[in-house]
């Protein structure tokens, strides 16, 4: 299993936002988590990055046999965790093409890996900018800086395709995405797909997923996995609302702490 | 500790100097006389007074200098503060007193002339200090301190419509000195009409007893001219540094200084630029890196005196340990100046939580068709972007160096030549790696 998360607590801001949640994620599989605003997808995927303000207190997450919770943020891309951001950060003065050079030679180099020299790097990025048709100038801007809504979100899936993770997280990628910018994005990541890398799709819609086709679905309410089936739950879902998983649907239900336990070495 | 008895140290100093025969050179006597009257009736600064509120300047007061007794610093220890491959026009003042041995001006093109301040002076007519060497300072002590003591410096003219591009390196360097030691260096730049020249005023020096660098730079661009200046302030960690700036710029000429202070345990600089003709423009930019106990203090004036004047004005500071830092950024509008347009930025990045600064935007209107933005903004690391950059596999250290890289960038990417920007990179990034942020 590449990744393990079993009974998983999680804090943000004072509260308490996942209780109990647990999940399998093996490579090659892409599973999406849905859920209501507020129901903890976006914390999943912070905490699976990271992220200083999301306070683990309890719970565990084995991520290709080790301790991703005893992992600082950088060792975890480093290890191939990458979190497309749903809010990507504006960097003034630091070149897309630098920070990316940066980043690929930070992971390379915890593969064993050589940096790559000027030229091998301009011809990767070059590539693998014509798969989210991002222009020239784009790369030499700053980073994020002055892009669409749009332009940010599939500078992420770039900075993806450049940084070949083994695990993705998409946070809401596809908000506040247009229709032409929503099928360059899923472009970018079903070319990504492959039997060694495992996706988790974090969104609130089920119009990403007739792009992005998921093996699993989850269902998240209040801080826990509350159903998991195949594709045909987000167009379930998509039919029948969020309110129907709320006011307690019948169905398979989610793989739940007490089984977890039982599966802990 | 009485101010009588600071003065005093400084007074024992003056009368060293009034036995050398330099003291009535040129008919200097009386004025250097003069000044040192003033400054001995003003004192040093204390922070009772509104421009030095923040700035103690205390342990400069309380200590003894002495005049410097060598004026020679060999060649191997003169070299990193030279740049001499890139900068080949050089001239280097040891102890603020020109050394021929260590300068280089046999390739200056036509059009420009290098002198020492005693050579200029020599030239003028004697008897009668020239207007210039005596400085409109009123109301500044430590410009009449300079004036008292001033023993050499650099005088650089440039001729109407010549245009040099190679930029002209004055360096100003100090030896280890064996006891506390006072240089007072003094720099003249004048360009003609239409002329346009480069000029990168440079100071260090090697760590040893504190030396008080009192220097006085004075800039003069003729209508229609251009000069570019650059000054690199990167003293010892023990030393004292007050320098004064003060520029007119004429009719539809342009002024742009870079200011970057890197060095020092107490660094002032006071820039204060007139625009003096209609269409005169300036621009005056600055990076001031402190850590440890170090202050750094930059005051500037820009004085919209006539119609049709931009001026732009962005300083950043880095600040680390305990340094401090002050910023006050004066912009006089006088009643004339219509279609004045003025912007002035201040940005400082605290990296701990001892580290402070005092800024103030100080904007004195009296005309009533102007633009004039002022704004300041004091911050930690953006916790957003290194969370980020971290994220996508960047290490805390090498995140936090690209964004204060990115910082300083915004200054130093306007210094146009490059060995005095990467130099000055190298400097913060030595810095940096002694910082645990």
């Amino acid at each position: 299993m590449l990744l393990s998360i079993r009974d998983l607590h999680v804090k943000a801001e004072g509260k308490d936002i996942l209780k109990g949640l647990s999940l399998d994620v093996d490579a090659g599989q892409v599973h999406a988590i849905m859920g209501p605003n507020g129901s903890g997808k976006s914390t999943l995927a912070r905490a699976l990055s990271g992220h200083p303000a999301y306070e683990v207190t309890s719970g565990a997450i084995t991520y290709d046999g080790q301790d991703l919770l005893a992992m600082a943020p950088e060792e975890r891309a480093q290890a191939g965790v990458f979190m497309a951001f749903q809010y990507p950060v504006e960097i003034a003065g630091i070149n897309n093409a630098y920070f990316l050079k940066a980043a690929l030679n930070a992971v390379r180099k915890n593969r064993g890996l050589q940096e790559l020299d000027a030229v091998e790097f301009m011809q990767l990025i070059r590539e693998k900018a014509k798969l989210l048709e991002m222009n020239q100038e784009m790369l030499h801007r700053s980073v994020n800086e002055g892009f669409s809504g749009g332009e940010k979100k599939r500078n992420e899936i770039f900075q993806m395709a450049v940084l070949e993770p083994r695990l993705a997280i998409l946070d809401e990628t596809d908000s506040g995405l247009d229709i032409d910018a929503l099928r360059i994005v899923s472009h970018g990541v079903n070319a990504q797909r492959d039997a060694h890398r495992a996706i988790i799709v974090v969104t609130h819609y089920q119009r990403l997923l007739e792009y992005i086709v998921p093996d699993f679905v989850h269902v998240l309410s209040a801080g826990r996995i509350v159903r998991s089936g195949g594709k045909e739950l987000a167009l379930e879902l998509e039919a029948k609302g969020y309110g129907w998983i709320e006011s307690g649907a019948p169905g398979t239900p989610a793989l739940q702490p007490a089984d977890a336990a039982g599966s802990r070495k | 500790m009485s101010q009588v008895a600071e003065q005093s140290t400084l007074a024992s100093a003056f009368e060293a100097l009034k036995a050398l025969p330099e003291f009535r050179a040129a008919g200097l006597g009386p004025a250097r006389e003069a000044a040192f009257r003033r400054f001995l009736a003003a004192g040093f600064p204390t922070t009772r007074q509104e421009e030095w509120r923040h700035t103690n300047i205390h342990p400069i007061a309380a200590t003894e200098f002495k005049l410097p007794s060598a004026f020679e610093i060999n060649r191997t220890a003169a070299e990193p503060f030279l740049f001499a491959d890139d900068l080949p026009h050089r001239v280097v003042l040891v102890n603020g007193r020109w050394s021929p041995s260590l300068s280089s001006l046999a390739a200056l093109p036509a059009g420009v002339t290098v002198r020492s301040l005693r050579d200029a002076v020599d030239a003028a007519q004697p008897k009668t200090a020239p207007e210039w060497l005596l400085t409109a300072s009123a109301g500044m002590p430590l410009v009449d301190l300079t004036t008292a003591f001033v023993d050499d410096g650099v005088v650089i003219d440039i001729a109407a419509k010549a245009v040099i591009s190679d930029p002209i390196h004055v360096v100003c360097l100090n030896t280890q000195a064996p006891v506390p030691m006072l240089v007072t260096p003094r720099v003249q730049i004048r360009a003609g009409e239409q002329a346009q020249a480069f000029i990168v005023e440079s100071y260090g020096g090697l760590a040893g007893e504190p030396t008080l660098t009192n220097t006085l730079t004075i800039v003069d661009v003729a209508a229609g001219a251009m000069i570019d200046h650059v000054k690199l302030q990167r003293e010892a960690p023990t030393a004292f540094h007050l320098a004064a700036m003060f520029v007119r710029v004429g009719r539809a000429a342009t002024f742009r200084s870079h200011a970057i202070t890197l060095g020092g345990r107490i660094a002032r600089n006071d820039i204060s630029a007139v625009l003096a003709g209609e269409g005169a423009e300036c621009t005056l930019d600055g990076l001031y890196v402190a850590d440890g106990d170090a202050l750094v203090d930059t005051h500037t004036t820009i004085d919209h005196a006539m119609p049709h004047c931009p001026s732009h004005e962005v300083y950043k500071g880095i600040l680390a340990g305990r340094a401090r830092a002050v910023f006050n950024g004066k912009i006089i509008v006088r009643q004339d100046a219509q279609k004045t347009n003025a912007k002035q930025t201040n940005k400082a990045l605290l990296l701990s939580d001892d580290a402070q600064i005092n800024t103030k935007p100080q904007l004195e209107i009296f005309a009533d068709d102007v633009k004039c933005t002022h704004g300041a903004a004091i911050g930690q690391l953006d916790e957003d972007a290194m969370f980020y950059m971290q994220a996508r596999g960047i290490d805390y250290a090498d995140a936090r160096n690209l964004l204060i890289h990115a910082f300083a960038g915004e200054v130093l990417d306007g210094v146009r030549e490059q060995v005095v920007r990467e130099q000055a990179m190298r400097l913060l990034e030595e810095k940096l790696s002694l910082w645990k942020v």
